[in-house]
C-alpha cells in the first residue's frame, strides 16, 4: 500500500477510536457534575452514591480518552505535514487555543476532583467538577471550529500559495461549526444516557430478589439516563437538519452522495434503504422505500426545490477545480490522473442511514425505559434489561457512522473548498500527506492499533467488573482504627495526621 | 522583539515547563522498581504524582500545539522527521497513563506488577525520546528546500541525538528522586535523598555535556553563561540535598534544566530546525512562521491563557502539598 492509503488508514483508526471515548466523557462528566450537584444541594445519599458510582466509570474512561487524544495533536505534524504547512496559519489557532484554554483546565481540575474530596470544602470540590465537565465541552468546541474550518474554509485570504487567517472571529463563528457542535455534543449525551440507562436497568433486575439497597439510585440513573436521551435526540434531528440544510450549500457532492442521488431530480425523494448496490449508473433502481420530496425538504426547506444529482455536480466540480491532479511527484501514483470527485458511495449512503437509525434505536430504548419506569413503576421482565444492554451500542455506532460519512464524504478533498469562499483555498486528500516512508506508516498503523484493541479489552473488562461491584465496591472504605507510628519528626505541621487518604490511586 | 521571536520563547518556555514539570513525574515512574520495596511503598510514589501528572502532560500537549499554530513549517517538519522516536513516545505515554489510572483497580498482585512494568517502561522511553527529539530540533536534520526530511527513517538517531535522550533521562531521574524526597516521608523519603545524592553528579553529566556540545557547534556568546550557571546550579542541588532541605534542592533542579534549555534554545535561535544539508534550506524562526495576524491572535490567549494555567496547576500543588507516606494509603479497593 502506498503512504497515502496507509495514512488514511491510520488517521481514521486513530480518530474513530478517540471518538469512541470523547463521547461518553463529554457526556458522562457533565452528568456526574450535576449528580454531584444535586447530592451537595440537598444532601440526600443516593445522589453521592451516584455520583461516586458513575464517577469512578467515568474515570476508566476519562483515561482513555485522554492518551487517545495525544496521539491526534502529533499525528497531523507526523504523518500530514503538507496539510500542516498549508493549513497551520488558520488550524493550528484553535488547537492551541483548546490546549491552553481547555486541556489544562481539564486536566488540574480532574485531578483536584479525583483527589480531592477530603481535602477540599465541598463546594469547591463541586466546582472542581463542574470546570473539567465544562472544559470537555470546550475543547469539542475549539476541535470542532478546527475541523469546521475544513469542511467549510473561512477567515482567510490566499498568499503566497497557503491561506492565512485574517479574521479569528469567523473561523470561530464558522456556521458549520455553530451547526456542529450542538449535534456532536448532542451526540455525546445520547452515548451518556444510553450507558446510563442500560447499565442501571441491568443493576436493577439483577437486584430484584436480594433486596438491594441501591434500587433508589438505580432507577434515578435509569430515569436521568432516560429523559437524556430522548431530549439529545430531539437536539440532534434539529441540529442535523440544519448540518444537512448547510452541507447541500457547502458540499452538495457529500449530500448527494449520502443520498446515493445519481441524477438531479425536482422535486427529490429521500430514500429510506436501498436493496443492491448504491454504486449502481441508475442508482435510483436500488432503492427501495422511498419519501417523495423530502429530500427537497431537506436541502432547501421546500418541497419543491431541485436537488442535484452526483453526475451533474462532477461536471460541475471538474470545471472549478480541474480535471485532472497536477504532474507533482509527490502525488505518487496520482500524479497526472483524472480527479475523482464521487466519495465512497456505499460508506457515505449508509453511513448517513446507520448514523440516523441507530440514534432512533437508542432513542426508543430511552422512550421505552420512561414508560416502563413511569409513576414508580420498576420494570420486571427479563427482556429489557437485556435489550437496554445491548442499545448501548446503538449511539456509539451512531457517532462513528456520522463522522465516518462526514469526513469520507469530503473525499477528494481534506480541505473542501467554500463554494462562495476564497479562491485557492483547497487541498486534496492526496497532498496532504507526509513524505515519510510506508514502513514509518506501518509501525505507527500496526502499533497503534493493536496497543489500541489491547486497552479497549482492558476498559471493558473494567467497566464490567465495576457494573458488576455495584455501589459499594466505589464508596470509600471505612478508614481503619488509628495506626502506624512516626518514623520522623517532620517539619510540616500538615503531615503530622495519621489520617488515611479518602482517596489514593 | 517581533512577535515571531517572541513566540519562539514561548514555545521554548513550554518545553522548558515540560522538562521541570513532567521530568520529575517521570523519574517517579523510571525509580518505582527501585525505591519502592512493597506495594504499598510502589502506592506512595505514584500518590506523589497522582493528581498532577495528567497536567503536566498538558505540557508537551501545549508546546506541540504552539508550534502547530506559531510555526507550522517546523512543527510539519520536525514531527514527521522524528517519526519513529515520537511514535515510541506517543505509544509508551498512552501505556502509561491508562497504567497510573487502572493499576489498583484489580485487586491482584499480578495485576499490579503488569501495569507497573508499563509505567516503567512508559516513563523512560518519553524522556529519552523528548530528549532525542529536542537534541535533533536544535543539531538538526536532513532537510531540502521544502522542510522534508531526506534520507532514511533513521536519521535522527546519530550519537549527538542520542546523547539528547541520555541527558534528558538523566535530569529526570535525579529530579524524581528529590522530589519523592520532598513529597514522602518515613523510610522512603530516606532512600529517595540517599539515592539522589549518589546519582546526582553522575545523572547530570549528559546534560552538561549535550549543552557544552550545542555551544560548541552553535553558541553565541551569551549563550555560555548558562554553562557556567548549569553546574553551580547542581552543585547548590546537592548541598541542599545533603542538608535535607529537599524544596531548595529541587528549585535548584529547575534551575539547572533551565539553564540548559537556555543555551539550547539561544544557540537554536534565529533557525528552528536546522538543514544538516545546505544552510539556506534550514527552517529559521522568520521564514517557518505563521502570519502576523495568527500570531497576534494566539499571544492574546497566551497573555491571559498562561497565567491563569500557573495560577490554577500552582493552586493544585498547594492542595496536595502534604507529604505522604505509608500510614497515609488506604487498603486497596477494588471490585471483586
Ligand atoms: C448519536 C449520534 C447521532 C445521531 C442520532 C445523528 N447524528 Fe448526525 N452526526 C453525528 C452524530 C449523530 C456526529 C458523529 O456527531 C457528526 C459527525 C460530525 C459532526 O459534526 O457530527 C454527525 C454529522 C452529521 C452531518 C454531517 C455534517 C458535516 O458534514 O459537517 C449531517 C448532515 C447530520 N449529521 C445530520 C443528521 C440528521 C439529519 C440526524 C437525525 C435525524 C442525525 N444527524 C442524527
Ligand atoms: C474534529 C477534528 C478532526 C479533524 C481536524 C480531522 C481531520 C482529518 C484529517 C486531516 C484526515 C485525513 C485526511 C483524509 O483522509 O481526508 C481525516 C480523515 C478521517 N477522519 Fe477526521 N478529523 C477530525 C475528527 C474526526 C473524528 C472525530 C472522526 C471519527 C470519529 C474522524 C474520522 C475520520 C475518518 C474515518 C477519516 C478517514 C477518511 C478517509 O481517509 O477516507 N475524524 N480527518
Ligand atoms: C483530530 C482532532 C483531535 C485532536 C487533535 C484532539 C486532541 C486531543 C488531546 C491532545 C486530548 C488529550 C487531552 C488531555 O490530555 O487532557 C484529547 C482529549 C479530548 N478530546 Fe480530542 N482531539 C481530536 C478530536 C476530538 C473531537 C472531534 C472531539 C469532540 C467533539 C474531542 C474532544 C475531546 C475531549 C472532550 C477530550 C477530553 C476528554 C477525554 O480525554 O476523553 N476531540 N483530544
Amino acid at each position: 500500500m502506498e503512504v497515502l492509503e496507509l495514512a488514511r488508514w491510520q488517521f481514521g483508526i486513530t480518530t474513530v477510536y478517540h471518538f469512541l471515548m470523547v463521547p461518553l466523557t463529554i457526556g458522562l462528566s457533565v452528568l456526574v457534575a450535576g449528580m454531584q450537584t444535586a447530592w451537595v444541594r440537598t444532601g440526600n445519599e443516593r445522589y453521592l452514591r451516584m455520583t461516586k458510582f458513575w464517577g469512578k466509570l467515568l474515570l476508566v474512561n476519562f483515561a482513555m480518552g485522554v492518551v487517545t487524544g495525544i496521539v491526534q495533536e502529533f499525528q497531523f505534524g507526523m504523518t500530514w505535514s503538507a496539510y500542516s504547512r498549508f493549513v497551520g496559519d488558520v488550524f493550528g489557532a484553535p488547537l492551541a487555543m483548546e490546549g491552553l484554554v481547555a486541556f489544562f483546565v481539564e486536566s488540574t481540575f480532574l485531578g483536584l476532583w479525583i483527589f480531592g474530596w477530603d481535602r477540599l470544602p465541598k463546594r469547591v470540590h463541586l466546582a472542581c467538577a463542574w470546570a473539567f465537565s465544562l472544559a470537555t465541552v470546550a475543547s469539542a468546541y475549539f476541535i470542532l471550529a478546527a475541523n469546521s474550518w475544513m469542511q467549510h474554509p473561512v477567515g482567510v485570504e490566499f498568499t503566497d500559495g497557503r491561506p492565512t487567517m485574517n479574521s479569528i472571529w469567523a473561523v470561530l463563528t464558522n456556521n458549520t461549526a455553530l451547526a456542529a457542535v450542538p449535534h456532536t455534543i448532542a451526540g455525546a449525551f445520547a452515548v451518556a444516557a444510553a450507558f446510563l440507562v442500560g447499565i442501571a436497568a441491568w443493576r436493577l433486575w439483577r437486584g430484584r430478589h436480594s433486596g438491594d439497597g441501591d434500587r433508589p439510585v438505580w432507577r434515578s440513573s435509569l430515569r436521568l439516563g432516560a429523559f437524556t436521551g430522548v431530549a439529545a435526540f430531539a437536539v440532534l434531528v434539529v441540529s442535523g437538519d440544519m448540518q444537512g440544510k448547510l452541507m447541500f450549500e457547502q458540499q452538495p457532492m457529500k449530500m448527494a452522495s449520502a443520498e446515493a442521488l445519481c441524477h438531479t431530480e425536482q422535486p427529490a425523494s429521500f430514500s429510506i434503504l436501498a436493496i443492491g448496490d448504491v454504486r449502481n449508473a441508475d442508482c435510483e433502481n436500488v432503492k427501495t422505500f422511498t419519501v417523495p420530496a423530502l429530500l427537497s425538504f431537506l436541502a432547501h426547506n421546500d418541497f419543491q426545490t431541485e436537488v442535484k444529482g452526483i453526475e451533474d455536480l462532477v461536471g460541475e466540480y471538474q470545471e472549478r477545480y480541474g480535471s485532472h491532479y497536477p504532474d507533482d511527484p509527490a502525488l505518487g501514483e496520482l500524479a497526472g490522473k483524472p480527479i475523482d470527485y464521487v466519495p465512497n458511495l456505499p460508506v457515505t449512503y449508509w453511513g448517513f442511514r446507520i448514523m440516523i437509525g441507530f440514534g432512533a434505536l437508542s432513542a426508543a430504548t430511552g422512550v421505552l425505559a420512561l414508560w416502563l419506569t413511569r409513576q414508580g413503576r420498576i420494570p420486571e421482565s427479563r427482556w429489557f434489561p437485556r435489550l437496554a444492554l445491548a442499545s448501548i451500542a446503538t449511539p456509539f455506532v451512531a457517532n462513528s457512522a456520522g463522522w465516518i460519512f462526514t469526513e469520507m464524504g469530503r473525499q477528494p478533498f481534506v480541505v473542501v473548498p467554500n463554494p462562495t469562499g476564497v479562491d485557492g483555498v483547497w487541498m486534496f486528500t492526496a497532498q496532504a500527506v507526509s513524505t515519510v516512508s510506508a514502513g514509518e506508516v506501518w509501525a505507527s498503523l500496526i502499533s497503534l492499533t493493536a496497543v489500541y484493541a489491547a486497552l479497549g479489552v482492558v476498559e471493558v473488562f473494567l467497566l464490567v467488573r465495576y457494573v458488576r461491584g455495584g455501589v459499594d465496591a466505589v464508596m470509600p472504605p471505612k478508614p481503619p482504627p488509628g495506626d502506624g507510628d512516626d518514623t520522623e519528626n517532620s517539619r510540616d505541621p500538615d503531615d503530622s495526621g495519621d489520617d488515611v487518604l479518602a482517596f489514593a490511586y | 522583539m517581533d512577535l515571531a521571536t517572541l513566540w519562539f520563547c514561548i514555545i521554548a518556555a513550554f518545553w522548558l515547563g515540560y522538562l521541570f514539570l513532567e521530568g520529575f513525574d517521570f523519574g517517579v515512574g523510571m525509580l518505582l522498581p527501585v525505591l519502592g520495596r512493597d506495594d504499598t511503598e510502589r502506592r506512595v510514589m505514584i500518590n506523589t504524582i497522582g493528581p498532577v501528572w495528567d497536567g503536566n502532560e498538558v505540557w508537551l500537549i501545549v508546546a506541540g500545539g504552539a508550534m502547530f499554530a506559531a510555526f507550522p513549517a517546523w512543527y510539519a517538519g520536525l514531527f514527521s522527521g522524528v517519526y519513529l522516536p515520537l511514535l515510541a513516545v506517543l505509544l509508551a505515554l498512552i501505556g502509561r497513563g491508562v497504567a497510573f489510572e487502572y493499576r489498583g483497580k484489580v485487586d491482584s498482585p499480578r495485576w499490579r506488577r503488569n501495569w507497573d512494568r508499563v509505567i516503567m517502561i512508559g516513563s523512560w522511553v518519553p524522556p529519552f525520546g523528548v530528549g532525542l527529539v529536542l537534541a535533533t530540533t536544535v543539531l538538526g536534520l536532513p532537510l531540502d528546500a521544502d522542510g522534508d526530511r531526506l534520507g532514511s527513517a533513521f536519521s535522527a538517531l546519530r550519537w549527538d541525538t542520542l546523547l539528547g535522550g541520555l541527558a534528558v533521562v538523566g535530569f529526570s531521574l535525579v529530579h524524581g528522586a528529590v522530589f519523592l524526597a520532598l513529597k514522602t516521608d518515613g523510610e522512603l523519603r530516606h532512600r529517595a535523598r540517599a539515592l539522589g545524592l549518589r546519582m546526582l553528579p553522575a545523572a547530570l553529566v549528559p546534560l552538561l555535556g549535550l549543552t557544552l556540545l550545542v555551544q560548541a557547534r552553535e553558541g553565541a556568546l551569551w549563550t555560555a553563561v548558562p554553562l557556567v550557571a548549569a553546574p553551580a546550579a547542581a552543585a547548590v542541588a546537592w548541598w541542599r540535598l545533603a542538608e535535607g532541605r529537599e524544596g531548595q534542592a529541587f528549585a535548584a533542579l529547575g534551575a539547572v534544566i533551565a539553564a540548559a534549555a537556555l543555551t539550547l534554545f539561544g544557540a537554536l535561535y534565529p533557525d528552528v530546525l536546522p538543514s544538516t544539508l545546505d544552510t539556506a534550506d534550514s527552517l529559521t524562526v522568520a521564514g517557518a512562521s505563521s502570519s502576523p495576524y495568527t500570531l497576534q491572535v494566539i499571544t492574546w490567549v497566551a497573555a491571559f491563557g498562561a497565567p491563569a494555567v500557573l495560577v490554577y496547576q500552582g493552586w493544585t500543588y498547594w492542595v496536595f502539598r502534604r507529604r505522604i507516606s505509608t500510614r497515609h494509603i488506604p487498603k486497596a479497593h477494588a471490585p471483586r
